[in-house]
């Protein structure tokens, strides 16, 4: 009896040891897999930015639309430059689709953005981005 | 400590780099922005439209208004948004009829900006009338105070917007007298067609300047503004109506 409780235990840890995968290596890498930006060095820190961005956006929106402050560097169109990625096509992907950058983090965080249902996705094309 | 030093130094150098050129700065690490003073109060921005230049047929600032600013229809003309539109007015006595583009007027004293509920209705210190987006909550009160029938609605998803107009459903939106383009010391999209593939009907200007060709027109020759008698001031003024 007691050689079949042993067993079954030792089953389980098996079975335990292939779910969880090899080790402690990848047990701290739960966090999501965020593409690469372009440029070498954000506007800030980026711990800071993880924590503060969207105050920061909800700041210089203000300051842009009802001022008509433009070029500081919290904007969300230079977020949209830096971070978007190309596609197979060599398109722009939208940043907010799946696995792109504000996605895959705030889908990680399950928090709703909602700068996109009226902000644009993708940089704008030359003619437009000039001005 | 070593990394916050080695940042610092390069945020420094960063600066310098930037009082030698400021124009070199895409992307901008901290220190770099170099932000605009904003709208000049000192300036009001306006129109001058000579409508015995503008053809009956011409739809040159109404469509570069609509690609300019991303206004993709639903090909329904009573609700899609429209920033601009041609009116065709008719002297019943006399027969004659002539052609001229209505917009956001940009009042001095705006009745969309009285009504709004929640302040999402506002002049910038420039003179444009603008929707804040972020606080419109759609009740379109602003649409029935506008005399010029100048502001639409959002009724659907939008896609495809923009980078420099960002627009979405349940929001109310008008001209913008292409702020972004003013900002960057442009003018107006459909100033510019009209000089360019129409009749060069329109004129642009910041009519607090005296020495601006807008200002010195209106001072010297005869305008008018539309329904002038609401005393709303408009900053868009008509010839030849």
């Amino acid at each position: 009896m007691k050689g079949l409780v042993l067993s079954a235990l030792m089953g389980i840890a098996a079975l335990a040891a292939v779910l969880v995968g090899p080790g402690p290596a990848t047990a701290g890498d739960l966090s999501p897999a965020v593409p690469h930006a372009k440029g070498s060095q954000c506007v800030e820190d980026p711990a800071v930015m993880r924590r503060n961005h969207m105050d920061f956006l909800k700041h210089q929106r203000d300051e842009t639309l009802r001022k008509g402050i433009r070029g500081a560097k919290h904007s969300l169109k230079d977020c949209v430059t830096c971070h978007v990625q190309n596609g197979k096509d060599g398109k722009p992907l939208p940043v907010n689709a799946e696995g792109q950058f504000c996605e895959s983090c705030h889908s990680y965080a399950a928090v709703s953005i909602d700068c996109f249902q009226c902000h644009a996705t993708v940089p704008g094309t030359e003619k437009t981005a000039s001005r | 400590m070593s990394h916050d030093t080695t940042r610092r130094e390069l945020l420094k150098g960063a600066a310098a780099v930037v009082t030698l050129a400021p124009g070199l700065t895409l992307i901008a690490p901290a220190a770099e922005a170099a932000p605009t003073a904003g709208a000049n109060p000192a300036s009001r921005w306006g129109l001058l439209i000579d409508t015995s230049k503008c053809d009956d047929g011409c739809t040159a600032c109404v469509d570069a208004c609509t690609a300019e600013m991303g206004l993709g229809g639903h090909g329904r003309p009573l609700t899609d948004a429209q920033y601009i539109r041609k009116v065709t007015v008719r002297d019943p006595k006399s027969g004659h009829t002539h052609s001229l583009p209505v917009m956001c007027q940009h009042c001095a004293k705006p009745p969309c900006v009285d009504v709004c509920p929640t302040g999402a209705s506002m002049k910038r210190a420039d003179g444009i009338v603008l929707v804040d987006r972020h606080i419109c909550i759609g009740c379109r009160y602003c649409m029935m105070a506008c005399p010029y029938k100048a502001r639409s609605f959002a009724h659907e998803d939008q896609t495809g917007q923009k980078e420099h107009n960002p627009r979405g459903k349940g929001c109310v939106e008008a001209c913008t007298l292409c702020a972004h383009r003013v900002d960057a010391g442009g003018q107006p999209a459909c100033v510019e067609a009209c000089a360019s593939t129409g009749k060069a009907a329109m004129l642009f200007g910041d009519l607090n300047d005296p020495s601006s060709e807008i200002a010195r027109r209106v001072a010297k020759e005869a305008t008018t503004r539309i329904r002038a008698d609401l005393g709303v001031d408009p900053a868009v003024r008509y010839q030849g109506i």
